[in-house]
């Protein structure tokens, strides 16, 4: 198996989506960051689909290319519960299931202030084979990526992620900071980590009629993330630093695609990895079920 | 004295939940919210442009002819909104009511808020 075999599978879910505006669909207000997150939650009730890819090349490995199939639902309009189902394909290798993820993000407070807090809770049963970057902490480099996937994959690890996240909405501008502790829950030590986002719509006011490509559908931005050591060594040094500009665009009947490349900013960051997301919001699945029991 | 505790703990979160149902953020509005002016009021295109941004975000609870749902969602069509300031309308979209299951849309762009307060306020 090879990258394209992700392409593939990229393919079929974009196509799905395309399939699918017949069914309840809505527009998110989420942001096309891929690593960080703001505290915008799923709207209660609403599913959203999303598949977050990264495609890289580690120095002195071959290309992979890795995707994180996330389910995200709104529970309550404070609280949101999402699954990751995350793979990976290595050229000249093999592509590997490695692992699932569990997440829960809520807001504590009930109001809006200048600087929103968002608590994020999360459990991980990956592999050391799992390649999606969706967070990078403590001492994460490139050499972690290029390994084979059958010795990586026999790592196995249970970790559970706390982050803080901060939000401010200023003038349409979103700045989101996300502050990041992990832990594997066998012996290793705390890991740190960042995420900084900043994000704004192209054109602020809505178009007064149906439009596709019109200018407030384009949302652009950058994000910053890095690791920041651990416990044991709470430093820079042997940390990998990342910028990304980003862009996303947000198609009618709940269609979102997004796009950044990644550029390293230290010795062990990978020098570039490229992302892709395609994201389909489905609208109070709950109703479905209730329609099709008979209730209403 | 352990049971007399006991109730009284149960009428004070009793009445914690009272309040909260009855008083709703409409009874906190702050005075320079309420007398925010909009900007684009009474503006055909940002009607038709409000219009628009509520088939995306609301419809899909409030429904397309905004009369909700008769149980979780309300209609917008509504004496809470025809009293309402075109200020209180945005306030309130803005901050949500989390706890009663409207999430807060403070990262639409504010035109795009004003867009949908001028729309609504043509329902009422």
């Amino acid at each position: 198996m090879s990258i394209s075999s992700i392409k593939r599978a990229f393919g079929g879910v974009l196509f799905l989506a395309c399939c699918l505006p017949a069914l309840h669909t809505a527009r998110a207000q989420e942001k096309p960051y891929f690593v960080t997150y703001s505290y915008d939650l799923e709207e209660p009730g609403n599913l959203d689909i999303e598949t977050k890819t990264a495609l890289a090349r580690p120095d002195g490995s071959t290309r992979y290319g890795a995707s994180a199939l996330e389910l995200e639902y709104g529970v309550l309009a404070w609280w949101t519960s999402e699954l990751y189902l995350d793979g990976q394909a290595t050229a000249q290798d093999s592509t590997v299931f490695t692992g699932f993820r569990l997440e829960n993000r809520i807001r504590p407070l009930m109001h809006d202030h200048i600087i929103n807090p968002a608590l994020y809770v999360e459990y991980e049963s990956i592999s050391g084979a799992d390649k999606t970057l969706l967070e990078v902490v403590g001492h994460d480099g490139q050499s972690d990526l290029s390994e084979l996937n059958g010795e990586s994959r026999k790592e196995h690890e249970h970790e559970a992620e706390l982050k803080l996240i901060l939000t401010s909405n200023v003038k349409s501008w979103n700045i989101s900071e996300n502050f990041i502790a992990e832990k594997n829950l066998g012996h290793s030590p705390w890991e740190f980590g960042y995420a900084v986002g900043v994000a704004r719509p192209l054109r602020t006011a809505a178009a007064g009629r149906p439009c596709t490509f019109c200018a407030n559908r384009w949302i652009a931005g950058v994000e910053a993330y890095g690791g920041l050591g651990d416990t044991a060594a709470l430093t820079l040094g042997e940390t990998s630093h990342y910028i990304a500009p980003l862009i996303g665009w947000e198609a009618p009947k709940g269609l979102r695609l997004s796009f950044s490349p990644g550029f390293g900013l230290t010795s062990t960051s990978l020098n570039r990895v490229y992302r892709i997301g395609v994201a389909y919001e489905f609208s109070q699945i709950g109703n479905w079920f209730r329609h099709a029991g008979g209730t209403q | 004295m352990k049971r007399a505790t006991f109730i009284f703990i149960c009428i004070v979160f009793n009445a914690i939940l009272a309040f909260a149902a009855v008083h709703s953020h409409w009874d906190h509005i702050p005075a320079k919210d309420h007398d925010r002016a909009n900007p684009v009021a009474g503006q055909p295109e940002a009607n038709a442009a409000g219009a628009l941004v509520y088939g995306d975000h609301c419809a899909q609870c409030h429904g397309a002819d905004a009369r909700g749902d008769g149980r979780k969602h309300p209609s917008l069509r509504s004496d809470n909104l025809r009293k309402a300031s075109d200020g209180d309308i945005e306030w309130f979209l803005r901050q949500g009511d989390l706890a009663h299951g409207m999430p807060s849309w403070a990262s639409l762009p504010a035109e795009q808020r004003w867009q949908l307060v001028t729309y609504l306020k043509s329902l009422q």
